[in-house]
């Protein structure tokens, strides 16, 4: 007997939101909040992408041209730290907000209030963090990694104001797991089972685990640097009896399931849209949450492949290397599940399915020199080079970016009513997915021959692939503006579309009105359409 | 009719006023650490505006609980969110207990010669690696921070004060599983006996731990006496900061059993403090038996 049920205050079928700014700051609704996540992320994927075209302008040819070594360091610094925790971890969690409560059945998140707040500190960190740039000695240098001692003994005094944007940053995301957590454990529609749960909300759940147990680390560590920078600690001096090593095992305890953070949610998306355009179930939906899990379980206990060259015993290598050999089963699952979804379906190829295609195909690569990374004797000849680099951009932008930009163009027609301009997004796809491989695809080759990452300069025969790969970066940034058009051009002049508009899309988004309702599920859907728009029926 | 309502608040300033106030919290911290002049006040500024909004926020909370707005799937999200807030808190704690086993385990044996670590001693001439103490020969090292470090000249007495801290928390987590029974029974002046026990037992172990503050900081155990002294002050420094929410948490439940807030099937504030309070039990015996004992 639940007597206290009253609620919906102040008839929110009936007014809707607020009007104006306020309607902004005061939210409390998940499709609200999941916007403002996304234009934030936008708007910090713009200004990473920025610093990015300053990166590969200095690097167009050798020889310092445009900035001090220093002014470079902070470019790549903070290229990186605004891209990840700025642009693609937001723009993930916006995604969740948006749709979570819609492919679960329910009305909204669980803890709607700090569902605000977990966006509105992000605006807060993000802005300390950028200030960085404006201080004496300017914004941090030593890497998105922000090794100690680099990062305690050398560091300009920004970087104390970068440590509490870290912690507020940490603050958000941990709320906003929780938040998840909550909301798909407790407010979805009371007949769906957790296996009738649609791969998304299955991979935010469980990226929602690794967050809350990666974030707090991260705030540990950073406390660790502040007090050691500050208050005259040795958690990371040797002469303390302290490690600068031990920095790394505990960054890179909070840093590989982070990785993990920003591609299992796009795991989630591609198995969305591939049964969607290929008009067929979703193939081994069942190993699919499986190797989620292993993946999210691997994630912990890989750390130190990132730590090879720290001079580790042979056996700690030997571990690592083998823990890391490990993930590329479960990955393999999910591959050779969404290709074996395409076998022998009919296939159309709209721009969400061409950029989950191409995500498929370049994550993959980004994947296999992963792999290679992880083998501890070859490592000695990549580490700290640009085939890392190439690495984890083939990952995070062709592998995270990708999804968030292939779930923008899928899901737009939900949350607006309306639809893009189709040709303009194919013209956007071929520009982009062109422009990106000649941007990162010579950065391996780069780094094979033995360019060091996060160098200004360097040797004259590197200055080939450096001036392609510098013009690839150049229109791939520039491809961006079309983006920009493509979805505000949607939102404001896109024709209207059914409720369904992907003939072949399941899930209960879906069944909702062509533009989704302010609350997406008053009352819970039933059995019958939970079973009818599962991942696993035919 | 199964149709089953959901409870979705309307639109709220408290989380805005929040992150103003963190931020201004945190930017007057990083300015006063680097000696400017405003940055204490700004911090008392963010710190009274973080107060404020947590009493704002808390209290509205408290009084949509009390006039039965909440349904049973509310007070379930309220449950996960705690637990999984607490299980965040413990991965906190594990940072700090991870630095500690690594320095004990690892880098302090490295540094005098043990494993394969053939250079070390050379590198590192007369360092001493004794646990707690850890010095060079050459009095009057300083730190890569330019701090000079502070040598203990004794070490940390397991069973004196830790030991009856220890016994003062347990027994804590025991007069408050009490005052949860007698809360479920509905006998109200008992939860309010042993609430008040509870809070009593953790003031008196947080009156003890200043105590003990004073004999370590005097005997030379310091944040700057290398990695056994930080890793003493920051574990026992974020659990003593722990205990002390507990303890303010606890009187807010204590002045809301007052109150008559709670029902024997409904008082799920009362149980998430509880909660809290038992994590910091637990994180105590990791404490006492990691960073006093062995």
């Amino acid at each position: 007997m639940t007597t206290a049920t009253a609620t919906i205050p102040h008839g929110v079928h009936h007014h809707g939101p607020e009007k104006g700014l306020m309607r902004w700051i005061k939210t409390t609704n998940h499709k609200d909040i999941g916007s403002l996540y996304m234009w934030f992320a936008f708007a910090m994927l713009l200004i990473g992408g920025a610093l990015a075209m300053g990166i590969r302008a200095e690097l167009l040819q050798p020889g310092m041209q445009l900035m001090e070594p220093q002014f470079f360091n902070q470019l790549t610094t903070m290229h990186g730290l605004i891209m990840v925790f700025g642009a693609i971890m937001p723009a993930f969690v916006g995604l969740g907000n948006w749709l979570i409560p819609m492919m679960i059945g329910a009305p909204d998140m669980a803890l709607p209030r700090m569902n605000n707040w977990s966006f509105w500190i992000l605006p807060f960190a993000g802005g300390i963090l950028l200030s960085t740039f404006f201080m004496e000695g300017g914004a941090p240098a030593f890497g998105w990694t922000f090794y100690a001692p680099l990062s305690t003994t050398f560091a300009p005094d920004s970087t104390d104001f970068f440590i509490f944007a870290v912690h507020l940053l940490g603050f958000s995301s941990i709320m906003g797991a929780i938040n998840i957590i909550a909301t798909v454990l407790n407010m979805r529609a009371p007949e769906m089972k957790l296996m009738d749960m649609p791969l998304f909300v299955w991979t935010w759940l469980i990226t929602s685990f690794l967050l809350i147990g990666a974030m707090p680390v991260l705030a540990g560590v950073v406390t660790m640097m502040l007090t050691d920078r500050n208050f005259g600690t040795a958690f990371f001096d040797a002469t303390g009896g302290g490690d600068p090593v031990m920095f790394q095992h505990i960054f890179w305890f909070f840093g590989h399931p982070e990785v993990y953070i920003m591609i299992l949610p796009a795991f989630g998306i591609t198995s969305h849209i591939i049964p969607t355009f290929a008009r067929k179930p979703l193939f081994g939906y069942s190993s699919m949450v499986y190797a989620t899990a292993s993946i999210a379980f691997l994630s912990y206990i890989v750390w130190a492949h990132h730590m090879f060259l720290t001079g580790m015993p042979v056996a700690g290598g030997l571990y690592f290397m083998y823990a890391t050999m490990l993930i590329a089963v479960p990955t393999g699952v999910k591959v050779f599940n969404w290709v074996a979804t395409m076998w022998r379906g009919s296939m159309t190829f709209e721009a969400p399915m061409l950029w989950t295609l191409s995500f498929v195909f370049l994550f993959t690569i980004g994947g296999f020199s992963g792999l290679m990374l992880g083998i501890a004797p070859a490592d000695i000849q990549y580490h700290d080079t640009y085939f890392v680099v190439a690495h984890f951009h083939y990952v995070l932008v062709t592998g995270a970016l990708w999804a968030i930009i292939a779930a923008t163009l899928y899901w737009l027609p939900k949350w607006t009513g309306k639809m893009y301009n189709e040709s303009l997004a194919k013209i956007h796809f071929w520009w982009a997915v062109i422009s990106v491989n000649i941007l990162f695809f010579p950065q391996h080759f780069l780094g094979l021959a033995g360019m060091p990452r996060r160098i200004p300069d360097y040797s004259l025969q590197f200055a080939d692939f450096n001036l392609i790969s510098s013009i690839g970066g150049f229109a791939f940034g520039a491809s961006f503006f079309l983006l920009t058009y493509i979805v505000v051009d949607c939102i404001r002049n896109g024709k209207p579309v059914s409720a369904r508009p992907w003939k072949g899309a399941k899930g209960l988004e879906w069944t909702l009105d062509a533009k989704a309702p302010y609350h997406s599920f008053n009352t819970p859907p039933s059995r019958a359409l939970i079973e009818a728009e599962s991942q696993h029926s035919a | 009719m199964s149709e089953q309502k959901y409870y979705v608040p309307d639109g709220t300033y408290w989380p805005i006023i929040g992150s103003i106030g963190v931020t201004i919290l945190f930017v007057g911290f990083a300015n006063q650490m680097h000696g400017v002049s405003w940055g204490a006040s700004a911090m008392v500024l963010g710190f009274a505006i973080v107060i404020f909004m947590l009493f704002g926020w808390l209290g509205q909370v408290v009084n949509e609980s009390v006039n039965g707005i909440y349904n049973s799937q509310v007070d379930r999200s309220f449950r996960w969110g705690m637990s999984w807030f607490i299980f965040s808190e413990v991965m906190f704690f594990a940072a700090f207990f991870g630095a500690l086993f690594y320095a004990r385990q690892i880098s302090v044996p490295w540094l005098s010669g043990e494993g394969n670590n053939l250079y070390t001693p050379e590198l590192w001439d007369g360092f001493k690696a004794t646990w707690q103490q850890i010095a060079f020969s050459t009095p009057g090292t300083t730190l890569k921070s330019g701090v000079e470090m502070s040598i203990p000249t004794q070490l940390v007495d397991t069973w004196g004060l830790p030991a009856l801290n220890t016994a003062l928390l347990l027994l804590s987590g025991v007069t408050l599983t009490f005052a949860h029974h007698a809360l479920r029974a509905e006998r109200r002046n008992q939860v309010i006996s042993w609430l008040v026990a509870t809070i009593v037992l953790g003031v008196a172990f947080l009156g003890f731990q200043v105590a003990e503050y004073g004999h370590a900081y005097a005997d030379g155990l310091q944040l700057t006496s290398g990695i056994y002294g930080s890793t003493f002050y920051m574990l026992t420094g974020f659990h003593g900061f722990h205990v002390t929410i507990g303890a303010i948490m606890l009187s807010v439940i204590l002045y809301r059993v007052q109150k008559g807030h709670f029902s024997a099937d409904s008082h799920f504030g009362f149980e998430g403090v509880a909660w809290y309070w038992h994590f910091v039990d637990v994180v105590w015996l990791g404490l006492f038996v990691f960073v006093y004992w062995l």
